[in-house]
């Protein structure tokens, strides 16, 4: 296809750089420096897309991130397409594929278009209004509802693409690289501040840098002229870093702001190979410049949504920037002298302009006499009535606006064209400025929303900070910055300026139209379909608040986030309501100004190192033995030891037996393991453990566990006095952090009298627990010199020895109810001990035994798992663990709370034992229990939590917590699963070897 | 996001620290003596105020030390950092 609207050649388009792309399947041609917008409409295509509700046909409205109407979807074809995309965003190259989006079976011929005349059943609220009766037919809604929900898809395979943080640092930021923001950071970088200037444009300089306004003159130069050498400036300058295609996302508190770059999205396929495609930028600005800009406004009128209509500016930017026509018979629809300007640039480029609609009965500023002597005729105090053009605007209706602006009069005329410029005037883009936290003012002559407060960290300048005009823009921004930055002299202060100053105003929020209201669709959210008629009608139905009528009509709730509409729609709402606008508020602009990939924001933390993960000193030994491994906390724990083919159920079976019949190995290197110090280490554990600590004799271990002030199990663990001042506590392997955390808390803030002090040693210490009835003669056979004797080296109690000269900690103390003992090596001699006992072990047919059979052991014996047992509302009593709370200790964490008549209810939830009446059916752990089969509802009276086959006892067992469970010993319940009720009966938690015998087997 | 000043390491990024909850709330020295009421309002009642309020907060990923924050909730601003045990800054 011919580019025939391409009109003269422009600097910053390369015309030897010839690119095609497609779009929707068609091979078109752009050239370097295009973005999909531009190749697009000067290929003369305009209708790129449908709408959400309606299906109305769009076209590219705008020349940048605030689009609402032109977002397609990226390598359709593709696995990892992408959605959602702007084509003014997009900047072409060689390969580039893209497609509509919202349209079936193409953006020429959409079904779903039939919505549009159907549109009278859509009004605001429709979704709320219509699903809602009868309840029951809510799942076949549903099904409609969200197969037509979304506008594009998604991608349905991994992102294959890198994505990078960056952390930055720097005294000034400016964000936005227009005149004022490359005059700002000049200047902050040449008074030595570290400066950092984003723009999310691939060009600086703004809206002035291809600005043909012959009025706007700088040292008598034009001001587009004198900008480039300012920009041509900047590369000499130090303390001075420049990214172009980077939006800021975000701006926190305390100036931390989030930024995504662009790195390679512009680039061709191979180019992009093995490159970051977007970096985010954590910046932390000591002093924050916004030069952000203004965004125009579009005008609200019958139909104003057709493709071909556009914003002004927009029109002007593809013409003088990318050098090419939106239209070949333009019209220009206004309340402000900036549409003259556009006007000017396109006939200057012997582009037609039919017409200048101007809802102002007049202007004297001195463009309007050099569109007059162009012959340019211009309708005063007129308005556009209505639209033509299905899928591209024909023509316009126009009638004489009445002087109250609310109503038209005379006769109609009608005026054709095939694009049609829109000026609404301008609103700051404050968002950012919002987002900080800062309040916005609302200024009634200019019906804009403007900065409050510049404060020491923070300035608005140029015209996001409500300048609009060359001198008064220069100006300010000149005073501005010698405050904020403390100098005395800016290097433009004092440059000559010269520019046309706009006098006449006029803002109608609503233009009226001959039709009512009802016929109308004026337009106010292009991308969520809401017009001035929906929010009319919200009003009508009562809804007040600004939020309430945005989510009610969905009005701003679009990707674009509303940058376009959302005055109107406050405007609407206060004219309606006869408030003012200020009084109103805005809705709050919320992060990310524009949408971020979930790639961009979780940068490297993907996959294996999306969290942290640890691993024992013996993990090499469990790989060659074929682990299979589970995560516990951020641990990586071996989980059983399948051997050739067998199942989990098969080598967990084999395991269990194997530790209670011979001996079996378990790595324990992950239990959280505090070293504590001084001398009120002993009355420390006292306040801080339900049992009494006092007593316990150096070399002697005790089972201890710890509350929360609630009164509710928080971890339990074993504590070895090793001296006098001294103990190594464990903890279980998920709460060590926590655990620590809480007792610093204690000792910091409460209790800052006690000479304690706490020390992580869990990475220090390799564990190797050796179990089962010959451990002893294996521990024999490493330590010969060491006497085992009961007498010597009781249960509960610690050697500390030499092997092979290395030093270890042996603690007989079990987990498994048999004799059994933990090896503490230093961590780096952990994998030589645990060789050293599968050595010593191999004539007891040692069984290396992961975290499940470890489980299932101690299931046998009824021992809890803190976690999995608990969840933070069992008390010790509830647990039937009554014995292990001191009576005569006058306090501990937690132990008034057990006397709360809360927590001394009989009939709390309790843990006990579940027996099924056929043993050969394992529960499913987090069954619900109930009593009753046939009751409707039925109370659940609890759930299990622990289950497994044991083949020791060659039968199912369980433990669970029951409501009143304690009482219930031997009574039958059942638990209902979705094919099948199974019949438990209450037990007792322990189930194995209840007198402790085999300890000192 | 934040940028505190951490009373023993300096100004330091949030994402190094945990909040704690209200500040200046001290355990009962004998619990055994409190009502139900008494003691769940220890327990339990926090305050949630729209202004300057005191907060525990700890140098998590730091230092590891407790210290205490008068902060306005409406609008972010640290008004003052003091270390534990020390008084609460008068307005």
């Amino acid at each position: 296809m011919t580019q025939n609207l391409r009109v003269k050649s422009s600097e910053f388009i390369d015309e030897t750089n010839r690119i095609s792309f497609k779009f929707d399947g068609k091979t078109y041609y752009g050239f370097k420096g295009d973005t999909l917008a531009s190749a697009l409409i000067a290929n003369n295509i305009h209708l790129v897309g449908r709408s959400f509700k309606y299906h109305r046909p769009r076209g590219i409205m705008t020349s940048g991130s605030e689009e609402p109407n032109a977002i397609v979807q990226v390598n359709p074809n593709s696995n990892i397409t992408e959605p959602n995309a702007r084509a003014t965003e997009i900047e072409i190259y060689e390969g580039l594929e893209a497609s509509s989006q919202n349209c079936w079976p193409s953006v020429n011929f959409d079904i779903g278009g039939i919505n549009n005349f159907l549109a009278p059943l859509f009004p605001a609220g429709f979704y709320y209004k219509t699903f809602m009766w009868p309840k029951s037919f809510w799942e076949k809604y549903e099904f409609f509802i969200r197969h037509s929900a979304g506008l594009g898809k998604s991608p349905n395979t991994r992102d294959p693409d890198i994505y990078d943080h960056r952390n930055i640092h720097c005294d000034v930021l400016v964000v936005g690289a227009g005149i004022s923001g490359i005059l700002a950071a000049k200047n902050a970088a040449k008074n030595n501040f570290k400066t950092l200037l984003l723009d999310e444009k691939n060009e600086l300089g703004g809206s002035t840098i291809f600005e043909a306004n012959e009025d706007n003159k700088i040292n008598h130069n034009s001001a587009s002229e004198w900008l480039k050498k300012e920009i041509n400036e900047l590369k000499n300058i130090k303390n001075l870093e420049i990214k172009t295609r980077t939006s800021v996302a975000a701006y926190h508190q305390y100036n931390y702001l989030l930024a995504r770059e662009n790195l390679t999205d512009h680039l061709v396929k191979k180019d992009k190979k093995n490159k970051i495609r977007q970096r985010l930028l954590k910046i932390r600005a000591k002093k924050v410049i916004l030069a952000t800009g203004a965004l125009e406004r579009p005008l609200i009128f019958n139909n104003n949504d057709r493709p071909g209509i556009m914003l002004s500016s927009a029109i002007k930017k593809y013409s003088n920037f990318y050098g090419v026509a939106c239209g070949t018979k333009n019209i220009f629809f206004t309340n402000n002298d900036s549409a003259y300007e556009s006007a000017l640039s396109l006939h200057n480029k012997g582009i037609k302009v039919e017409a200048i609609i101007d809802i102002r009965e007049n202007s004297d500023a001195k463009i309007i006499k050099k569109i007059n002597d162009a012959g340019i005729k211009i309708y005063w105090a007129h308005t556009i009535v209505d639209t033509r053009g299905y899928k591209r605007l024909s023509g316009v209706s126009i009638m004489k606006l009445s002087n109250d602006g609310t109503s038209v009069t005379g006769s109609k005329i009608s005026i054709s064209c095939d694009c049609l410029g829109i000026a609404g005037g301008w609103t700051p883009a404050v968002h950012l400025y919002t987002q900080s936290g800062s309040k916005l003012t609302f200024d009634e002559n200019r019906k804009i929303f403007i900065p409050k407060t510049d404060t020491k960290e923070q300035i608005s300048v140029g015209s996001c900070g409500g300048d609009f005009e060359l001198d008064e823009i220069i100006t300010n921004l000149n005073y501005k910055l010698k405050n904020f930055l403390n100098i005395n002299k800016t290097d433009f202060e004092g440059i000559t300026l010269e520019n046309d100053h706009e006098t006449s105003k006029r803002n109608i929020w609503l233009l009226p139209s001959d039709q009512t209201i009802g016929k109308t669709k004026p337009f106010v959210d292009y991308q969520n379909d809401a017009t001035a008629k929906d929010i009319k009608l919200a009003l009508r139905e009562g809804f007040r608040s600004i939020e309430h009528v945005k989510r009610y009509t969905t009005t701003g709730m679009g990707t674009d986030q509303g940058k376009l509409g959302n005055m109107h729609a406050l405007g609407i709402i206060a004219d309606t309501a006869g408030v003012k606008m200020g009084e109103l508020g805005t809705t709050t602009f919320r992060p990310p100004y524009t949408p971020l990939t979930f790639g961009t924001i979780v940068g490297r933390n993907v996959g294996e190192f999306f969290d942290t993960f640890r691993r024992t000193p013996m993990n090499d030994w469990h790989i060659k033995n074929k682990a299979e491994f589970e995560n516990v906390g951020q641990w990586k724990r071996s989980w059983y030891y399948p051997k050739e083919d067998e199942t989990m159920h098969q080598a967990v079976q084999r395991e269990s037996k194997a530790a209670r019949q011979s001996a079996g190995i378990l790595d324990a290197s992950t239990l959280g393991k505090i070293d504590i110090q001084g001398s009120d280490a002993s009355e420390f554990l006292n306040r801080v453990y339900t049992n009494a600590w006092s007593k316990l004799a150096i070399g002697k271990c005790r089972y201890g566990l710890m509350l929360n002030e609630d009164g509710m199990v928080y971890d339990d663990g074993v504590t070895t006095r090793l001296g006098e001042n001294h103990y190594i506590m464990t903890t279980t392997t998920g709460g060590a952090a926590n655990v620590l955390g809480k007792l610093e808390d204690y000792l910091q803030t409460e209790w800052p009298e006690l000479d304690v002090y706490l020390t992580s040693v869990t990475d220090h210490f390799a564990t190797a627990s050796l179990c089962g009835p010959n451990s002893k003669k294996i521990l024999n056979k490493i330590i010969p010199d060491l006497d085992l004797s009961d007498d010597n080296f009781p249960h509960m109690s610690f050697k500390e020895v030499l092997i092979d000269k290395i030093k270890c900690r042996i603690m007989r103390i079990s987990f498994t109810g048999e004799l059994s003992y933990e090896i503490n090596a230093p961590a780096s001699y952990g994998e030589a001990i645990w060789q050293k006992c599968i050595e010593a072990g191999k004539e007891f047919n040692i069984t290396p035994y992961g975290t499940e059979t470890m489980h299932l052991l101690r299931a046998e014996k009824g021992f809890i798992i803190v976690g999995q047992d608990t969840d933070g509302t069992m008390t010790p009593i509830d647990l039937q663990m009554d014995w292990i709370v001191s009576k005569k200790k006058y306090d501990f964490i937690g132990k008034r709370s057990l006397y709360r008549s809360d927590t001394m209810k009989e009939d709390r939830k309790q843990l006990v034992g579940l027996l099924t009446e056929d043993p050969n059916i394992v529960l499913e752990e987090g069954a619900q229990i109930v009593s009753e089969l046939n009751q409707k509802p039925v109370e659940m009276l609890g759930h299990v939590t622990s289950s497994y086959f044991s083949p020791n006892l060659n039968k199912s067992i369980a433990l669970a917590v029951v409501k009143d469970g304690k009482s219930m010993m031997g009574r039958k319940l059942f638990i209902p699963m979705e094919n099948k009720n199974i019949s438990v009966t209450v037990s007792n938690t322990v189930f194995y070897d209840e007198k402790n015998e085999r300890l000192n087997a | 996001m934040f940028l505190i000043n951490c009373p023993y390491c300096g100004e330091r990024d949030q994402q190094e620290f945990k909040a704690g909850g209200e500040a200046h709330i001290e355990r009962p020295k004998q619990p055994t003596e409190l009502s139900d009421d008494e003691w769940a309002e220890y327990l339990f009642m926090r305050k949630n105020i729209k202004g300057v309020q005191f907060e525990r907060w700890n140098h998590a990923h730091g230092c590891r030390k407790w210290f205490n924050m008068a902060r306005d909730t409406s609008n972010d601003e640290i008004k003052a950092i003091y270390k534990m045990g020390e008084k609460p800054p008068t307005q």
